[in-house]
């Protein structure tokens, strides 16, 4: 009987996963696999509907990024109206998915992970939580709180609701901005900034507590894709694919979102409801490629905005090639953000922002259409078909957490190999187990949705199957 | 002051429930010296505490895990509430319900993968056949709609708790809001 240990569920993510590991007669780890225990089917429940219905239901794919659906469904549907659209709404689209990357990122560093980060990886489990952070570090919780309202409240002044706004439609959006509005954010901008850049100093300075976890925090070679713009600059709206080898190398560029089923292929994994996307040119396994923040630093030239270009450098410097350490995750993220609010404020500048032309109207033009973005933890893409009346007969999606899987299970079995022992269990080995999920940021009801809420409870099991050793994490 | 035992939880949603209460923001802080989270996606504890004054529950009951936790948490908790519509009527999750589980299935794992296809299931809990709202399994004590609720509905449920009363949110927030 093999002996497994199971971490089940797998919290301070997004979304339901349990994670086995697998142990050898010495306890050795010989396997560990993260599983996506939950379904939801969006693909086949919108059939039958009409597609100017997709952006609000696809929406709630996502509670966490659900400006990122509602963007790539826009856009698919603006193709099946076959609509060029208003200048003013492609500006204020890019805002509204800027202000989510910058609440989703915060979100990430400062809720789910600052408790790895700055109470420690074998912190006790009752206060190894943003609740904990909060006692602590009460200064640093707070500007964490801030920092994801300031993205939230662009969202609801945009957009009339922080979470789930209808106001991205196919063909543009349903309101233009007002001027009190844009003068309210932009008044904003410079503490945005300032906690953004303290945020990275604090990242660099405890970088030097976590030797280990960067060395092995799914630390190796991969391909890394993304959208760059017509300069090879970090860009989340528009813009074509590009794949990246781990030595920097450019494997293909200028690809067409259009044509990612040429690119991009789907495995079915027998233990998880998350599918494997891989680069189709080099086959599963070889065509393992990483997205997000982390992705999208290696494979622009430039960040294209100036604080965030000064830290890129730095950031660049950290691989001869491509820097392939998912725990720099973290890093790219607060990147991002500094990126983000700079372009925010350089957008709602634009002298056309304010106008109010914001939306087109059709009818079906199309009877196919792909929308691609790239949200906060990579590229998503919506891929529809409508019959002559308008509805759904076909969806595809392939979501951004999905592109990471194969690299995930790679990451989680190189943390297990590398921390845990089977004959002496430590929960903060464990922990390490589900931090380097973290690293990622997965969605996961996004990408499925899962199940299975036991106590963690590890059990050893002989050669035999006689118990050998027994731990529980529940206090 | 002991501090009240909160547990939250999500079911087959897509966590803006849970985002809406971080919507909390400032007022999370104060809350978190009244309360404590024992159980939840928030915190690291694995299993159900036994005594749980307050839980939170989002999503719909979509499987055999779901309605395991569901009832769980039922048991263990003095306070019961379902929070946003997908809990309360099953909402966007229910839109599966016009599909034999077996044809979601094959569309997701058959149609639209390239290689292995197949549906999934080592491991991974089956789906059942509907997806439906809470109280259809379990007693529900408070019931808070919205797509997600409003951070300032959570809140004010949440401080009417605090006092012991049962709190009427109809006036903050309505299915579909
Ligand atoms: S009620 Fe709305 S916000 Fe809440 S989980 Fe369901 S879809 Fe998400």
């Amino acid at each position: 009987m093999p002996k497994t240990i199971h971490i089940d569920p797998v919290t301070r993510i997004e979304g339901h996963a349990k994670i086995t590991i697998h142990l050898d007669d010495k306890g050795r780890v010989n396997d560990a696999r993260f599983h996506v225990t939950q379904f939801r089917g969006f693909e086949k429940m919108v059939e039958g509907r009409p597609f100017t219905e997709m952006p609000s239901v696809m929406a709630r794919i996502c509670g966490i990024c659900p400006v990122s659906h509602l963007i790539a469904s826009s856009k698919a549907c603006d193709r099946i109206l076959a609509v060029q659209i208003p200048t003013t709404a492609i500006l204020l689209r890019r805002v509204l998915n800027l202000a989510q990357l910058v609440q989703s990122h915060a979100l990430n560093f400062f809720h789910l992970s600052a408790p790895d980060l700055l109470l420690g990886m074998d912190a006790p489990v009752d206060e190894r939580n943003v609740f904990g952070v909060m006692q602590k570090h009460p200064e640093l919780a707070k500007k964490g709180i801030w920092l994801r309202k300031f993205g939230q409240e662009i969202i609801e002044w945009l957009g009339g609701k922080r979470i789930h706004p209808a106001w991205v439609v196919p063909g543009g959006v349903n309101a233009p901005l007002a001027s009190d509005k844009r003068d309210a954010i932009l008044k904003r901008i410079p503490e945005a900034i300032q906690i953004t850049r303290d945020a990275l100093d604090l990242y660099k300075r405890i970088l030097d507590d976590f030797p280990e976890e960067t060395r092995t925090f799914a630390n190796f070679p991969s391909l890394f894709m993304g959208l760059v713009n017509d300069k090879n600059e970090l860009e989340h709206y528009s813009g074509t694919f590009r794949f990246i080898d781990a030595a920097g190398h450019i494997v293909a560029d200028r690809v067409s979102p259009r044509d990612y089923a040429r690119y991009i292929a789907e495995s079915v994994e027998p233990d998880s409801y998350l599918k494997s996307p891989y680069y189709k040119p080099m086959g599963y396994e070889n065509g393992m490629y990483r997205v997000g923040p982390l992705a999208r630093l290696n494979i622009v030239d430039r960040c294209g905005t100036p604080l965030a270009d000064e830290e890129w450098a730095e950031f660049r410097s950290l691989g001869r090639g491509a820097v392939l350490s998912s725990f720099h995750y973290h890093f790219a993220r607060l990147i991002e953000i500094l990126f983000g609010i700079e372009m925010i404020e350089r957008l709602l500048n634009e002298p056309d922002i304010l106008s109010k032309d914001v939306r087109a109207v059709a009818r079906v033009n199309n009877h196919e259409g792909i929308g691609v973005s790239e949200a906060p933890r990579g590229t998503l893409i919506h891929h529809y078909k409508v019959d002559e009346h308008g509805l759904m007969t076909w969806a595809n999606l392939i979501i951004a957490t999905g592109h990471n899987n194969l690299a995930m299970n790679r990451g989680v079995l190189q943390v297990a190999k590398h921390f845990v022992d089977g004959k002496n269990i430590q929960e903060g080995m464990l922990n390490r187990v589900e931090a380097v999920v973290r690293a990622f940021d997965p969605c996961l009801s996004c990408s499925t949705h899962a199940v299975g809420q036991m106590p963690l409870r590890v059990e050893l099991y002989g050669a035999e199957g006689e118990l050998l050793d027994r731990k529980e994490r529940a206090s | 002051m002991t501090k009240l035992r909160l547990a939250t939880t999500w079911l087959d949603g897509c966590s803006g429930c849970h985002m809406s209460f971080l919507d909390m923001d400032e007022l999370l802080v104060d809350l978190a010296g009244q309360i404590e989270v024992v159980y939840g996606p928030l915190v690291d504890r694995k299993d159900v505490p036994e005594e749980i004054d307050i839980a939170l529950v989002e999503g719909a009951v979509s499987s055999e895990h779901d309605l395991e936790l569901v009832r769980k948490l039922r048991a263990n908790s003095r306070i019961l509430v379902s929070l946003g519509d997908c809990a309360v009527t099953s909402n966007v999750p229910a839109m599966r319900n016009h599909f034999p589980v077996k044809q979601v299935l094959e569309c997701g794992y058959q149609q639209n993968a390239d290689r292995n296809q197949s549906i999934p299931s080592d491991v991974i809990p089956a789906l059942l056949p509907q997806t439906r709202p809470i109280h259809e399994y379990i007693p529900v004590d408070v019931f808070i709609p919205g797509c997600p609720p409003c951070a300032k509905a959570i809140h004010f449920a949440l401080a009417a708790l605090l006092k012991g009363e049962t709190p009427d949110v109809h006036e903050l927030t309505r299915f579909g809001a």
